[in-house]
This record gives C-alpha cells, structure tokens and sequence, in this order.
C-alpha cells in the first residue's frame, strides 16, 4: 500500500501541452505513473510523446480510464480546472499551480468536498509513492520505499528530510505535499487519517510551517485518533510576526499560529518535535528502530 | 497586501460603507490646507501599516488652522513603532478627516478563517478598543459567527450577528447592513481581513466606520489594477530592490545574509543559523528552478545591506539545479565586488556538477560545506570573525 497515488493511478494532466505541464508529465511517466491522458482544450485528438490529449477531463475519464488529475494550469485559470477536475468524475485531484486567488480556493475546496472528491494543493509538489508512482514535482530520487509517511506543507524541506532519511538506510510510504497556501483542499488531519490507515507505513513525519492553525489542528487528532509514532518539525522560529515569508500562508498575526506555538501543542500532545531537518529525520529513524 | 486606512476608507466608500469625508496629504503645508477645506475640529492621522497609531502619538485632534499646522509637523516624517516594537514606519503622508460627534464606538470584521475554510463575522459593542484583549477578558461581549459558504450572505444573516452581540436597538439594521456590505468588500476586492474598529454611532444616530484595516489576496491583485499601486506604499529599499528583481525577499536585523530556495528551507535556515548563535540579515527565497541571473540578482540585493558581514546559500536541488546555482554564483562573484565570506552548501540536484564548477573558479572568499548544520556554524563562525586579509582558499 501506499496512500493517494500508486500502482492503480491512471493519471490525466491538465496542461499536458504547456511547458511546465509536459515536462512533468512525462517525468511522472517514466517514474512509471500510468500518465493516461492530457487536457487542453481546443487540443483534442492531439497526442504528447504517444499520450493522448483530450478537450475535457470528463472525456479523458471515460475515453482513457483517469482516475487522478493533476492541474498545471496557470493560476488565473487554474480554479476553473479544479472545478472541472472536481466534476469529472475522477477521485483525486491534485493541484501544483501556485498563486490562485484564495477566495477562489475557499469556493473550490467546499465543491470538492460536497463531491466527495480528493483534492491535494494547490501550490504543492504533489505526491509521491516511490517504487509505484510520482504525481507532481518531487524529485524522487532523493527518497527510497519504506515504512515512514511524510505529510508537508513546504517542498524542498521535505526533499531535505526525506534525504537525510534515504541516507539513513530508510525511506518512504508516500510523501504528501499539501502546500503552504491559507486554505488547502487537504490538511495534516486529511493525510494523518490515511497513514493511520495505511498498513506499509510504520510512522509519520510531519513538517509544518508558521500561520494558520492546522499544526494544533493535528496535535489534538494525534492524541485522539494516530496510534502510530508522530515526530514533527516546525519551521519559522525566527520569523518576525507581521512578515509574509514567501508561502501565501506563512504569516503569522499576533500570537497565534507561531513556530513555538506549534511546537508547544504538538509536545503537549507527546510529539517529538526536531530543531533542525537534520534532527528530525534522526528521531525518526530513532523511533523506528526502537 | 494590507491597505493604508485611507485606502481601505475608499474601499468602504465604492462599496456603499459611510466613511468620514477626508483628504489624504503628504507634506505639513496640504495637511493644513486640507484640514481648511474639511472643516474643524479634525483628525491627522499617521497613514501606516501596523496598529497602535493614537498611542504612538500618530493621530492628533486639530481644532483650528494653528493646531492642525502643529499636529501634522509632529506626524509627517515621524517613526512610529508598533505595540511590539516593530518598526519603524515612517510617516509619509496622513489622512485629514472631520471630526466624528461618538455616541459609541463598535467593532465589525469580515475574516479568511483558514482552518474553518469559511468567512468569520465578527461584531461587539465593546469597539475603539483592543480587540484581541476584549477576546481574552470578556468573550463573550464578541460574537463570532462563521458565514455560510453554500448561501448568500444576507441582512437577515447579518441581522442575528448583530442582535447577538446587543447592540442599540435602533442602529442593529444599520450595523448588519455594513456586516452584509463588508462581506461584499471581502467576495468583491479579494479581501482576506476587513475589521472596522471603531464602528462609530454618531449623535444623529448614523453608523460610520471610523477605521479601516484591509488586507488583500496578494494571488488576487491581478484582477484589482486599481489597488496595484497601493502595493507600493513604504517598502525599505533592499524589500523594493527586491520586488522590482522579482524576489521573494524579506528584510530582517542581523548580519548573516541568507539565500535559500523554497520558502521553508529558508525559514528552516533562518532557524538553523538562529540556533547556532547567528542573526539572520534577511529572508530570500530564490525560487524552484533558480537560473544563475536569478543568482546575480539575489547577491546584489542581500549585499546592499550594509549590516551583511557574512553569506549562507543553502541550496537543496530539486527543480534547481545545482550547476545552474554554481554558475550564478561563480558570475555574481565577477561581477560584484563580494566584500564577505560566502558559504555554500550545494546538495540535490546536480550537485556533484555544482561543485565542481565551484572548486575550478577558486573564488576567494569562498566556503564549502557539505551540510546544512555545518554551513549554519561555519556562517556564523565567520561573521564573528572576519577572516585575516589573505584567506583565500575555498576548502
């Protein structure tokens, strides 16, 4: 097993035909993703690389069988996409696309979830189940199978962890990108469920930023539903309150949402919270191996 | 983005919110031929980012033409700190408005509640003051409702906020009527905080927001070119240097210039570089895929702050290649005159490649590492000690 994406996705890409579509498209591919189909419109009946490209997602559903979409659209475009995604009729979506109005996002996520309908990011770098199938931008080769699932807000931090993992003799169930945006189709609590679920993962990472509350969200889920060993890392100890750093979503009003807050409501809840990438990845494999 | 007040007040205006008529100005002698035009007593307010302005000494009553001359030579160009001693702001310009006759003062907001992944209606009786601390000492004079997503928000929706919160009964139609109304500001503008505090009842018994505090969706300001310009209000000039280069960068108080890409690498570096007894000078996130201009244009911003004594990349791979990053550094260092130590640690993609690229330039001044804690130390090792004048080998 694995969660989200694996050897049973037949992933369709939105923007299969752009530059930043393709080139992550066919990468997907030859980590061995079924890439099923593309979508452009007004491209239909064209094919990239032998993939063939629909006009509609509905139509690379019942025509090639997708059952995961990824969205690689521009943001000014991208919340119709996930909105027709959301419609087709697939059971996940993930969204890369960085910078959609969050407004926008707010209407999308609550469609998603009155469909029923899976929805990762946006502004993520996807998900990946290594040795079965990679959904998005994580270079995989920094991360090998095993027993540790790892849910993110932040990408290169998580390429980071996950390499001091690899470097450790362990590796992966999945990795989860569920972006920095404010609001996110899915949460730490989202992914948190599946992995407590998931049979090939043993413990989960967890690697949270500042703003937002999502972090104490998770801490009080952990208490009440993961059995399975938790270890966090919390990153934006030095980040001065009022400042946006880079991610929509890390900022930080006033008190709340802090890194230390963060930290506080995690280890109250017995988490083991790293103070450096670095340390955290060695608690995990510390834990692991009991 | 957050608005000035005055901007936010031209919001409410377009959107049918009272607000008092007032003109903005930028030195003392408009101030004052302002305040003439408008009418006394009024108020000069201090037009900048961060609350606390009235405690700060940034908004002052004038009562006739010589007061108002005082008050605004106080204001414009004075610093003003927030209540956590962030800061300083200057002030480039006030806000000259008539004066208000208060019978009382109330709070109003629309709020993004992202873990809710709604809308939060705020609304108290208890306004003109610290709200947080209203929250903390007496929740229950500051009701909370969060706006249905799946249904129009209404005067009737509105209506029951505000009985909740027990406001006088002949204004409570008025009040929701400005709830129902910010909440358009928020659907219409891409507004992710509107709070009005004070929400004012005049003596005629008229509602009008007194103040106005509007963040906007950055991701949003494509769609709104009106408020374009307001994005370029008070910047210091390495964050201005910065957005016109195309970088994620934010100024801090130390001297260890950072580089990193991805926003939480870099705040994870920050943290590290904290952590080892470092005052990171900056945040700069050069972005997945970093090319080597991107490089140049990132070194010449962190290094004219003149506090940087020492440079950390801190570069993980993953889109970025780190040949591309080792090139960029190798240009930046031939064409800007690198007065500091740089230390680089180059893992991930291509990184093999990368230092290679490094170890032929044998740039001076330059130093390898290979991890992100031993870059963290060596950084804040060589920014205590500045290295002797013929340190010159990378390692």
């Amino acid at each position: 097993m694995s969660i989200i994406v694996g050897s049973e996705t037949k992933l369709v890409v939105s923007g299969l035909t752009g530059r930043e579509g393709s080139f992550h498209g066919l990468r997907n591919r030859a980590y061995g993703t079924d890439l099923v189909a593309g979508v452009t419109p007004g491209k239909g009946g064209q094919d990239v690389e032998g993939v063939p490209v629909f006009d509609t997602i509905a139509e690379a559903v019942s025509e090639a069988g997708a059952n995961t979409s990824m969205i690689f659209v521009p943001a000014r475009f991208a919340a119709p996409a996930i909105n027709e995604a959301i419609e087709s009729g697939v059971e996940t979506v993930i969204a890369i696309t960085e910078g959609i109005p969050v407004l926008d996002m707010l209407k999308t996520y609550w469609k998603a979830k009155e469909a029923g309908v899976r929805l990762i990011g946006p502004n993520c770098p996807g998900v990946l189940s290594p040795g079965k199938a990679n959904v998005g931008i994580i270079p995989a080769q920094f991360f090998d199978s095993g027993p540790i699932g790892v849910v993110s807000k932040s990408g290169t931090l998580t390429y980071q962890i996950g390499n001091e993992l690899k470097q450790a003799g362990t590796g992966n169930s999945s990795i989860v990108g569920i972006g920095g945006d404010p609001i996110v189709g899915s949460d730490f609590i989202d992914i948190l469920e599946l992995y407590e679920a998931d049979t090939d993962t043993e413990l989960i990472v967890m690697v949270g930023e500042i703003g937002g509350d999502a972090e104490e969200r998770a801490a009080e889920f952990i208490a009440a539903e993961i059995s399975k060993p938790v270890v966090a890392y919390i990153a934006g100890f030095t980040a001065p309150p009022g400042k946006q750093m880079g991610h929509a979503g890390a900022i930080i009003s006033g008190s709340s949402g802090t890194a230390q807050a963060k930290k506080d409501a995690l280890e109250a809840k017995g988490v083991r919270v790293g103070e450096s990438p670095t340390e955290t990845a060695k608690i995990a494999v510390e834990v692991l191996r009991g | 983005m957050d608005l000035l007040e005055y901007q936010g007040k031209q919001l409410f205006a377009k959107h049918g919110i009272a607000v008092p008529s007032g003109e903005v100005a930028a030195t003392v002698d408009d101030a004052v031929a302002a305040a003439e035009r408008i009418g006394f007593p009024c108020a000069i307010k201090a037009q900048v980012l961060i609350g606390g302005r009235g405690k700060a000494g940034g908004i002052k009553i004038a009562q006739d033409a010589e007061e108002a001359r005082a008050h605004a030579g106080a204001i414009v160009g004075m610093d003003i700190f927030g209540p956590r001693g962030e800061g300083p702001f200057r002030v480039d310009r006030v806000w000259v408005e008539g004066g208000s006759d208060i019978a009382s003062e109330y709070y109003a907001s629309v709020i993004l509640d992202r873990g809710e992944k709604k809308l939060l209606a705020m609304v108290s009786a208890k306004g003109g003051m610290d709200i947080e601390a209203v929250a903390e000492e007496d929740p229950g004079a500051l009701v909370r409702r969060h706006i249905d997503p799946t249904r129009p928000f209404d005067a009737a929706a509105a209506r029951e906020i505000v009985d909740a919160a027990g406001l006088d009964e002949d204004v409570r139609d008025a009040v929701a009527e400005v709830l129902v109304k910010l909440a358009s500001v928020a659907a219409g503008e891409d507004a992710t905080l509107i709070e009005v505090n004070p929400l004012i009842v005049t003596a005629d018994r008229d509602v009008v927001a007194l103040d106005a505090k509007v963040t906007i969706d950055g991701n949003a300001v494509f769609r709104h070119e009106e408020l374009a310009e307001a994005a370029d209000t008070a910047e210091d000039p390495q964050e201005a240097m910065a957005k016109e280069k195309g970088l994620t960068y934010v100024k801090l108080d130390g001297n260890v210039g950072i580089l990193a890409n991805g926003a939480g690498l870099c705040m994870s570096t920050l943290d590290v570089v904290a952590q080892a007894g470092g005052a990171p000078a900056n945040f700069l996130d050069a972005g997945g895929g970093s090319k080597a201009e991107a490089i140049v244009d990132a070194l010449t911003v962190i290094t004219s702050d003149e506090k940087v004594t020492a440079i950390l990349f801190n570069i993980f791979g993953g889109i970025t290649r780190c040949d591309e990053i080792a090139k960029g550094i190798v240009t930046a260092s031939r064409q800007i005159d690198l007065q500091v130590p740089l230390v680089v640690r180059l893992d991930g993609t291509n990184s093999e490649e990368g230092l290679k690229i490094l170890a032929e330039a044998k740039l001076p001044n330059l130093h390898q590492e290979t991890t992100m804690l031993g870059a963290a130390k060596r950084v804040v090792e060589l920014t205590t000690n500045p290295p002797a004048a013929d340190a010159g080998a990378s390692e």
